[in-house]
């Protein structure tokens, strides 16, 4: 019995650990597949999160937090865009500098803004995404293996988890069962194509960074008013990083980027639980080791796997239409 | 007109030459937590704060980004002949010992390490002790026998919060289960709020009814979770009950602040000495927290019991046990 529930533990602390990494990753797939790499999910997250908490901080209101985070990163997106569209200058490089100029600028507004020492004011209940417990969730408890999966794994969690499992099949319809979709794959495959049908690239991928902003925006939404409750620097903790390691494991499709998400989210659930127990044959795994198991894993996973890498053809290459 | 601005440019022109003349500036260093941790670094700012309200004087401070700017910026001060620098935390033990070793007629205090230097001052914390009072608060509280420690980066100096901890909750009965877990096993470990928090609601489900964590900002997450789950926290360093009215149980106070604002001060008088001071239960340097905000939820019963057992630890009767190594940096 005591194993079942640690089962339903480990398996509700991962929906809610990979939540932003499968919207990190998702935003990265839907940029990285029209051509744009995308290097600075972690930067984006971060902007969000702190967006988020200050708007959700001065205004109350976790809905306002949501759009300020999405925005915010939505405007990172399109700087990158800028820079790497109109401009065809270094994504990684573009990626990275958004990464660095927001983990310093987030805390530096929020010092100046709240006078916390690069904090914001600790959300209270009202002013951000609570948990949501699903209807007759209670009652359910009782009912022996599916009761407990619906209360203990499937309820209880915030609305942007939620979100997410309507954002997923969502992505992959958009990217595989309409015309815009399909254009902006083949964008990322082959731009000169695109472009001697008549379709504008730079459209396309503007439109691509903007939906990958979007996503990503709402992966620090959840992290500063889902998750947790306010804006601490550094907090996105290298998610973003683990999105991109995921999307590239998922091999730039998104439901095996959801898996690896998942399989990252439950890796870290397990190292969490793993922490001084004494395990049969061999003993209490020292911290430092147990710790090390997402990081162990994500190397031997890419280590494995990366011979059969198939990344859109394009990505990273600035399309430079007179050549 | 005329008159009230030569007034203003005299005061002016006094102010700015007094402060030339007698002012003394210390300078305050925090660690990677950030000024306002609501925790151990924010107790540094408050004792900082109380001296120079004290005396009128202004203090600088800075927060570095990095632990790789903590050389940089203990230089820049030393280079400027600060009158006294203050670096809180274990972090900066390395730091400090070669930037005192270069600059031997600047006067440094470290907190939360040892160095044997003579311009330094060592002030370090027998936070075993306190710990060991909020670990009896655990073990008279918890109704689950069930308790939880969640520690910040994996440090001895951490280690030892959790011994006393658990040596506190032993003292009150034998037959409470403590779970453990660390954040991290880098500096980032004390900025993962998100992180703690999910150990935390792990550790909740698991039976505990109550968790202690001493992992700075990163507690935040904890004290979080305790507050969704309907479950307690323990804070720590700084006084966190009012971060969560009615889920903290009480926090570990670490008086940092105390150790600050004795340093600051005894510079200023000329009575700062170099050499190790150790605040423990008797010098008043760690202790436990009751306010307003939890009252309620510790009882007059318990409250002798913990007095009784502060009496014993002071007198020696208890020696809370330490943890090798946990002043020594890393």
């Amino acid at each position: 019995m005591e194993f079942l529930t640690d089962i339903a533990l480990l398996l509700d602390s991962t929906i809610r650990t990979a939540t932003p990494l499968v919207l990190a990753g998702l935003a990265g797939l839907v940029a990285e597949r029209s051509g744009i790499v995308d290097i600075g999910l972690e930067g984006k997250m971060l902007a969000a999160a702190f967006a988020a908490a200050a708007a959700a901080a001065v205004t109350g209101n976790p809905w306002a937090g949501m759009l300020a985070g999405v925005l915010a990163s939505m405007f990172l997106a399109l700087i990158h865009g800028y820079v790497s569209i109109a401009q065809r200058g270094n994504q990684i490089v573009s990626g990275m500098a958004i990464n660095i100029a927001v983990a310093g600028l987030a805390p530096t507004l929020a010092n100046f803004w709240f006078h916390q020492g690069g904090q914001t004011p600790l959300l209270g209940d009202d002013a951000r995404f609570s948990a949501i417990v699903l209807p007759f969730a209670q009652s359910a408890e009782s009912v022996p293996i599916v009761g407990t999966i619906y209360a203990e794994i499937l309820s209880g969690h915030n609305f942007i988890t939620y979100l997410t499992v309507a954002v997923i099949p969502l992505v992959a319809w958009m990217l595989y069962r309409t015309s815009f979709g399909l254009r902006l794959r083949a964008v990322g495959e082959n731009p000169e194509a695109v472009d001697t049908a008549g379709i504008s690239v730079t459209k396309l991928r503007y439109q691509a960074v903007l939906i990958g902003g979007m996503l990503c925006g709402l992966s620090g939404v959840v992290l500063s008013t889902g998750m947790g409750a306010g804006f601490i620097r550094d907090m996105s903790a290298g998610k973003g990083y683990l999105a991109l390691a995921a999307m590239i494991f998922g091999r730039w499709k998104p439901v095996p980027t959801l898996l690896a998400c998942l399989l990252f989210g439950f890796v870290d659930a397990l190292q969490g639980r793993l922490q001084g127990e004494d395990l049969p044959l061999v003993g209490e795994i020292p911290v430092q080791f147990t710790i090390m198991l997402p990081y162990v894993l994500t190397v031997l996973i890419l280590a494995i796997f990366a011979g059969r890498m198939d990344a859109p053809k394009a990505s990273g290459i600035p399309y430079e239409k007179d050549h | 007109m005329f008159k009230k601005l030569a007034l203003t440019v005299a005061a002016a022109v006094l102010g700015a030459g007094a402060s030339f003349a007698a002012d003394f500036e210390p300078v305050l260093l925090y660690d990677i937590g950030g000024k306002f941790d609501k925790s151990f670094n924010e107790a540094a700012y408050v004792g900082a704060e109380q001296f120079s309200k004290e005396t009128g004087g202004s203090f600088k401070d800075f927060e570095p980004s990095s632990e790789t700017q903590y050389e940089q910026a203990l230089k820049r001060f030393a280079r400027r002949k600060a009158d006294l620098i203050v670096a809180v935390g274990v972090g900066y033990s390395v730091a400090v010992r070669n930037v005192a070793s270069q600059y031997p007629d600047v006067k440094f205090t470290v907190i939360d390490a040892i160095i044997d230097l003579p311009n330094v001052q060592s002030i370090t914390f027998k936070e075993n002790e306190g710990s060991f009072l909020v670990g009896m608060i655990a073990a008279m509280k918890t109704e689950s026998n069930t308790v939880g420690f969640i520690g910040g980066m994996d440090i001895p100096l951490i280690r030892r919060f959790e011994q006393g901890y658990q040596e506190g909750i032993n003292y009150i009965r034998d037959d409470v289960k403590l779970i453990e877990n660390y954040v991290g096993t880098t500096p980032s470990a004390w900025n993962d709020p998100i992180k703690a928090s999910e150990m935390a609601r792990g550790q909740f489900a698991r039976g505990a009814d109550i968790i202690f964590s001493a992992a700075g900002p990163s507690g935040l997450g904890v004290i979080q979770a305790a507050k969704d789950t309907g479950k307690l926290a323990i804070g720590v360093d700084s006084n966190q009950n009012h971060v969560a009215p009615g889920f903290v149980l009480s926090s570990m106070l670490k008086r940092v602040d105390l150790a600050v604002h004795a340093a600051m001060t005894e510079a200023k008088d000329g009575t700062w000495a170099p050499g190790h001071r150790v605040m423990g239960l008797a010098e008043g340097g760690v202790d436990y927290a009751v306010d307003e905000h939890n009252k309620d939820l510790i009882t007059d019963e318990m409250k002798a019991k913990l007095e009784e057992a502060r009496a014993k630890i002071v007198s020696g009767e208890i020696v809370v046990g330490d943890v090798a190594g946990s002043n020594s940096g890393h």
